[in-house]
């Protein structure tokens, strides 16, 4: 196969300074541009993989609160999981106030994870792997501290929701709701 | 054995001497000797190897929103161009990237035709690039198919049909094709499985292309090989210059549609969901397949139109043999430099003919083209090369550059640059509005309309009107099932205006805790509800007749716009004397066939505007028509002003590439 060379002589004399100046910031001014377009044409690409118009709009949901006697817990679905809502007791309001928050892995007073005392609402997600913590029904194990139990891997939850034993390193998470009347919840 | 690198740095060392790819990519693209005297045609190859990885890209991207059911598909694809976050711009990437990649390899094949690069050493890489083809036609015809459209789902049954053309094997070939009686469920899931796979097959194929090319040299416009190292230049850096610079050219071209004139390329019936009933009077498949389906109306034999259109490809494949010329370039071939040029005027035509009715005059076109293409290649090339009286050759590249600067003293590259973005300016600007007006075949009334200017803005106080129309007198029989509540954020209703606007309708919600459906007000989330249950409930309201959908009734009728407001205004109280009129049925001018179920809805004064713009029936007519421009592309003002931004950005870029490559190539103009 013939050897290829580069152009010689011409392109080095002359006014070599100006020339070669000229020419670099020339290739510099386009391989810039270049990379530049391609950002851009990147951004595009990757934005459509995050949720579209459609999946946003249904991020709230609105739950009716007025069938649920105290006591009693529901299990509503909000973005694909599923949301506690549990109506508590005095005693269990009372329990979830009186505890230590040294004991607690995650410390977190029962008033900066409740609106109203009586009504807890958690993401029904085990902060652990994931799994959905049993308690809900009146017959369902309930753990140790009276809140909810997940069977995977053995977290044990309060009646505030908090970590108490257990491999789970965070409290069941609170998700952002507003009481739109004293009936109605919108949550997300 | 034992390969040893030239590379200094120690990891790429490292990696190359236990797996060669960096010496590869060094000898493929970095010193490869490419012939000094290519001209632009020969960019054509790497700028469909860049649509292809283009193609792949977007349609990755579509796929992981793509729903590929019968129920769904068409869903998914609005769902796509609507919500997700710059689907349109990937839908409309993928759709029109089609077209160009086909416009690519159709140049790319022509030039080798032109300067015989089929010819002895190059035969296989000619007969691969026949593969190639044939699998882009399979990969755009399966393509075509997933978005569910009437042409989608008739372009199917017709092409899948051709087999029952052969004997006996035909008809259970047709059935284990379609898995099932007709196109249908399964047809559509396996057509996606397989236009996803042959994309990767056609990038393994291309790999074998170019190594094939690779091993004997690339050929050059005077079909005589490199000789020396004044024949050549290095790949890397003067031919990738020079071919991101055409690559950048043509991405003018291509973005020309992508912004201004999305569905120029396609047919507005795929924007009709498919229907198995009812067949367009039209079927026509994308324009790539034009010459073929002429070649194969053109036999009025079934079987032998169908061998006709295979033989047409097949005859490709022995073009090496056909051609017996011992001169390899057109340059040096003056009577089939003729013959060709007639060739390709023969294409066009016959691509022209695939596109109107099979009647008259077009058959006629039809059989002369498909003489005179199977005569060159049968007949006029076998005998050329014994016959022909060709021109002297020049013994080397650098003898044959030398030549043709003592002839002229500038290159044509300059001017045809400028031309070609004279072209996409033109066409830009020129079409930016609906390209095509038909409406039963009447002309059309045109109105200026400030959408279809080249920045595209829609008017929103004429879409609110319209979407007041449309709730007043439309809503009652047409549903608009494609349009959330929160979409009329688009025409300028604030969130608070569009919740009021939702909590006006009632919309069934359920199963509630005792497993009953009951109604609730409508929320921005929810979408536009049917005035019926379902479509027998709509037809048996409509005295058979079904109203349909208005969210793509826009963009589903060749007129668009022009033609809505026609057909709305286009009534007729007393029929032509000739006609009979059904009971049921009204005169529309506008309307295909004259006879339109729908009773004329649009009286001047009809409804009162809350602006207090003029109410007459025209007035009505296009602020409805501008409305349902808008639920039909919501994103249109958006995708015109990107376009502006993209194409001024590659005019600039393509001056920088062009100065580039004018200055690497300085020392050898």
């Amino acid at each position: 196969m013939s050897v290829t060379t580069h152009p010689s002589g011409a392109a080095n004399t002359g006014s070599a300074g100006g020339e070669a100046t000229r020419r670099d910031f020339l290739y510099l001014a386009t391989g810039a541009m270049g990379a530049a377009g391609l950002a851009a044409f990147a951004w595009p690409v990757i934005h459509s993989m995050n949720p579209a118009a459609d999946t946003l709009a249904l991020s709230s949901t609105e739950v009716d609160l007025a069938p649920i006697k105290e006591g009693q817990a529901i299990t509503v679905s909000w973005r694909g999981k599923p949301v506690f809502v549990r109506r508590r007791t005095g005693a269990e309001i009372a329990a979830a106030q009186a505890v230590d928050l040294k004991e607690l892995r995650d410390p977190q007073p029962d008033a900066a994870r409740v609106q109203r005392a009586d009504w807890l609402i958690l993401v029904g997600v085990c902060t652990h792997l994931g799994c959905v913590p049993m308690g809900q029904g009146t017959t369902d194990p309930r753990g140790d501290f009276g809140g909810w139990f997940c069977p995977c891997h053995g977290s044990h939850y309060d009646t505030s929701g908090r970590i108490r034993k257990g491999p789970a390193p965070a409290n069941l998470h609170v998700p952002e709701y507003k009481f739109l009347t004293d009936t109605l919840v919108r949550i997300g | 054995m034992v390969h040893t690198p030239s590379f200094a740095h120690p990891i790429i060392k490292w990696i190359d001497s236990r797996l060669p790819i960096f010496t590869m990519l060094h000898h493929e693209y970095n010193e490869y000797p490419m012939p000094r005297n290519v001209n632009y045609l020969w960019a054509f190859g790497a700028i469909a190897a860049l649509l292809l990885l283009t193609m792949i890209v977007t349609g990755l991207m579509l796929a992981m929103q793509y729903n590929p059911s019968a129920t769904g598909a068409f869903d998914s694809v609005e769902r796509i161009m609507r919500d997700v976050n710059y689907g349109w711009l990937l839908r409309y990437m993928h759709a029109n990237g089609g077209s160009m990649f086909f416009i690519a390899v159709y140049i790319h094949i022509f030039r080798g035709l032109y300067y015989g690069s089929y010819q002895k050493p190059r035969e296989l890489v000619w007969m691969i690039g026949v593969v190639l083809m044939l699998l882009m036609m399979a990969t755009a015809f399966m393509g075509y198919v997933l978005p569910w459209g009437q042409m989608s789902f008739w372009g199917a049954t017709v092409i899948t049909n051709l087999f029952s053309a052969f004997p006996f094997v035909g008809d259970p070939i047709v059935t284990w094709l379609w898995g099932g009686f007709s196109v249908d469920n399964p047809t559509l899931n396996r057509f996606f499985a397989l236009h996803f796979l042959l994309p990767f097959v056609i990038l393994a194929v291309v790999m074998m292309h170019t190594t094939a090319l690779h091993i004997v040299g690339s050929n050059c416009p005077t079909g005589v090989p490199v000789k020396g190292p004044e024949d050549s230049v290095p790949f890397n850096p003067y031919v990738t210059v020079k071919d991101l610079f055409a690559f950048s050219l043509f991405l003018i071209f291509y973005c020309s549609f992508i912004f201004f004139l999305p569905n120029f390329l396609g047919h507005p019936d795929n924007y009709t969901p498919a229907n198995p009933m009812v067949t367009p009077p039209h079927i026509v498949p994308e324009w790539y397949f034009l010459p073929f389906y002429a070649i194969l109306r053109a036999i009025p034999d079934k079987l032998m139109g169908v061998v006709a259109m295979f033989a047409s490809i097949a005859v490709l494949l022995a073009l090496p043999w056909l051609d017996t010329s011992k001169v390899r370039s057109n340059v040096y071939r003056p009577i089939n430099r003729i013959l060709f040029w007639i060739l390709v005027v023969d294409c066009i035509l016959l691509g022209w003919c695939g596109a109107k009715p099979p009647e008259g005059i077009w058959v006629i076109l039809s059989r002369v083209g498909t003489l005179y293409y199977f005569g060159y290649f049968l007949v006029a090339l076998p005998l050329l090369g014994r016959f022909e009286k060709t021109l002297p050759v020049p013994e080397t590249i650098a003898e044959a550059i030398r030549l043709k600067h003592e002839r002229k003293a500038h290159s044509k590259a300059a001017p045809a640059a400028v031309a070609s973005l004279l072209f996409a300016a033109a066409l830009m600007v020129g079409l930016a509005g609906p390209a095509r007006a038909s409406g039963g075949g009447v002309e059309l009334p045109h109105h200026s309309w400030p959408q279809n200017s080249i920045f595209g803005r829609i008017d929103q106080a004429a879409a609110k009107r319209g979407l007041q129309i449309y709730r007043e007198i439309c809503s009652g029989c047409h549903s608009l099932r494609l349009v959330p509540f929160r979409a009329l954020a688009g025409i300028g209703f604030s969130e608070d205006e569009i919740k009021a606007i939702a909590a006006e309708y009632t919309i069934k919600d359920g199963p509630d805790k005792d497993g009953a459906m009951f109604d609730r007000p409508g929320r921005p989330a929810d979408r536009f509800p049917s005035p019926f249950p379902n479509d027998n409930a709509a037809r048996a309201a409509n005295n058979g007749a079904l109203p349909p959908d208005l969210s793509l009734i826009i963009k589903a009728r060749g007129g668009q716009e022009d033609y809505v407001t026609a057909l709305l205004t286009g009534y007729e109280d007393e029929p032509p004397h000739d006609v009979v009129l059904p009971e049921g049925a009204f005169y529309n001018h506008f309307f295909p066939g004259h006879l339109i179920r729908m009773p004329k809805m649009l009286q001047d004064g009809g409804v009162t505007y809350a602006d207090g713009a003029e109410n007459t029936a025209l007035q009505q007519a296009k602020d409805v028509s501008t409305f349902l421009w808008f639920t039909a592309e919501p994103h249109h003002d958006y995708r015109k002003q990107l376009g502006v931004r993209v194409i001024l950005f590659l005019f600039v870029f393509s001056g920088l590439l062009y100065a580039s490559k004018r200055m690497l190539w300085r020392n050898y103009h």
